[in-house]
């Protein structure tokens, strides 16, 4: 060791003090959000549990809170849930391909790269404001399913794109360079290791973005969904309603029973909520399973 | 491809091997044949054709701000081993990955000069790059299987190029030629990713060979391996040797003077000095050559 002037003043206990207390305020700061989670589900369970029942989801809306059910919000948004990744998915993987393995390195892809990751974060009351004037109004859809998924597909494609495209990054460049060098074509390099490779990232980030799809409110008002469907949609043109407009609608009545049945609505959306994160784990730990296997 | 019987031969000539768009090229590659000689070329210690020739080549990364080859000529001799050494960033790898145009693969490049394969030239308009890597082959520095099964990871390369023999035979065969069938028969329905470092390796250069390339591009190829692995994967090279092409990038220099034929010595992005091994190492040309083969520097 080189000699030095200076001495050191440890200070041991002084630094353990604050290494201790910035543990605790962290540990509060992760305590706060899941009180207030907690709480929330507490509230909302105790609120609907009793309101919810088989029949609550095979009746449709009703003036009689006794005879209210969800059928036709439920069977709405599964619906909307399966036309909207039905048209954002390809459309949004195959955006996420070019602009990750065709596009050339250039002013035009970062332009347009930045306006993605800015229409990821536009309210989606603006996305409900074109779906107004585009498909319900110009393209003339009415107040359709189609609509309505047209305008939650516009509203989850830049999660898809960039969910897709960090999928498609974190493949090891060697691997690519060593299917190139065996005299593969870009397409047979990214349908035979690019594109299974990245399924897991792919599968997570479109399964949470249809989760954000289908708790979505705002855009499907302004499109023109329904708030009191008695009868089930039989295709796309139909008109709808959705677990989220219910839920809106319940809880502007004045009734106290209309509060509980909201909560009971509630309790089914997070179910499916629950349900659809869910299965992104699982999707995602399968695969990873099997990329480290055969 | 278009060999019925191909268990016989590994080695297809460049006649056999029916690949329309690279014999297209080929005819307004011929003018380019008749270049003269180029100034490293004395080296080759016979009168054959060379199997790959680069002529003043000129090489740019970041759009022309790195300027990473510079004027390289070489001539590079059918079924030998050739060894392109020199110090870390001297451009070796660079140089390596343009003959069989990987380098296009990262954005931003510029190329100058030509390469000829088989006086093809390989950077012509009409040569297609994907039929060109089917030609010449590259074994990279890290083993890198694809995430499938032994079987899956040699068939592949054949099946996207449209093989229509037995698959199951040159499976076999790449495995033989690569020295891993006899450590993987039993197990070649199970998952790349299972086998050691080394034998991934050999399993890259079976891959390699089973399109049939008539030039084995091999970046550093033990570089990541121990001992015991590396000289099986030498000897594996050694024996490639009368079947391909074989040009070798190493920083080990001993690896270099027991496994190839001719030595290149590149430094700052320049050709110093080509030679057959056992003169480049014994009585280098030049000053440089011998300083860094000597490990006065480097």
């Amino acid at each position: 060791m080189e000699s030095s002037n200076g001495t050191f003043n440890l200070r041991r206990k002084r630094r353990k003090r604050l290494g201790m207390i910035l543990a605790g305020v962290l540990f509060l700061a992760t305590i706060f959000g899941v009180v207030v989670l907690v709480t929330l589900l507490v509230d909302v369970i105790t609120t609907g549990i009793s309101w919810l029942d088989g029949s609550f989801l095979t009746r449709f809306p009703s003036r009689n809170p006794e005879e209210a059910g969800i059928k036709s919000a439920l069977v709405g948004s599964l619906w909307l849930m399966g036309l909207t990744a039905l048209i954002s998915v390809p459309l949004g993987v195959a955006s996420a391909v070019y602009l990750e393995e065709y596009a050339k390195d250039g002013w035009f892809l970062r332009f347009i790269q930045i306006n993605i990751a800015n229409l990821a974060g536009v309210p989606s009351v603006v996305y409900g404001m074109l779906g107004l004037a585009l498909f319900v109004r110009f393209a003339g859809f009415e107040n359709s399913l189609l609509a309505g998924a047209l305008t939650l597909s516009l509203l989850i494609l830049p999660i898809i794109i960039i969910s897709t495209q960090e999928a498609l990054r974190g493949i090891p460049s060697g691997l690519r360079e060593s299917a190139y060098a065996l005299g593969a074509t870009r397409w047979q390099v990214i349908r035979s290791h690019v594109l299974p490779m990245a399924a897991p990232g792919i599968f997570t980030g479109v399964i949470l973005a249809s989760s954000r799809a289908i708790g979505e409110t705002a855009p499907l008002i302004l499109v023109g969904a329904l708030t009191f469907i008695p009868f089930l949609p039989r295709g796309a043109m139909d008109q709808f309603t959705a677990l989220p407009i219910q839920i809106f609608n319940w809880t502007a009545r004045p009734q106290d029973e209309f509060r509980s049945l909201a909560a009971a609505a509630i309790i089914v959306l997070m179910i499916l909520l629950f349900t659809m994160n869910l299965s992104a784990i699982l999707l995602r730990n399968y695969f990873e399973d099997r990329r480290a296997g055969a | 491809m278009s060999t019925d019987n191909p268990a016989d031969d590994a080695r297809l000539s460049p006649a056999s091997v029916d690949e329309p768009t690279f014999q297209n090229g080929r005819a307004d590659g011929a003018a380019d044949e008749d270049a003269p000689p180029v100034p490293n070329s004395k080296s080759s210690p016979s009168a054959v054709q060379p199997k790959v020739e680069i002529e003043d080549l000129d090489f740019w990364y970041d759009n022309g701000d790195t300027h990473a080859l510079q004027g390289i000529s070489m001539d590079i001799a059918p079924h030998q081993v050739t060894a392109l050494i020199g110090p870390s960033g001297c451009g070796k790898s660079t140089l390596l990955r343009c003959v069989n145009r990987m380098n296009e693969l990262i954005e931003n490049t510029v190329l100058e000069g030509g390469i000829h394969v088989d006086g093809q030239d390989i950077y012509a308009e009409d040569t297609d790059p994907v039929m060109v890597r089917r030609r010449v082959g590259m074994v990279f520095q890290e083993p890198n299987p694809f995430p499938k099964t032994i079987y899956k990871n040699v068939a592949w390369g054949a099946e996207v190029n449209g093989y229509t023999g037995d698959m199951d035979a040159l499976v076999e065969r790449s495995l033989r030629q690569a020295a891993l069938w006899d450590e993987v028969k039993d197990q070649l329905h199970s998952s790349a990713y299972n086998l050691s470092g080394g034998q991934q390796q050999r399993l890259c250069i079976a891959r390699t060979l089973a399109v049939h390339p008539d030039v084995v591009l091999m970046d550093e190829p033990a570089s990541a391996l121990d001992p015991i692995a590396t000289s099986k994967v030498e000897e594996t090279i050694t024996e490639l040797k009368q079947d391909y092409t074989i040009v070798i990038v190493t920083h080990n220099m001993q690896q270099a003077s027991r496994i190839s034929d001719e030595t290149a010595f590149l430094y700052m992005g320049r050709l110093v000095e080509m030679n057959p091994t056992d003169e480049l190492f014994t009585r280098p040309e030049k000053d440089r050559t011998e300083a860094y083969v000597t490990g006065r520097f480097g």
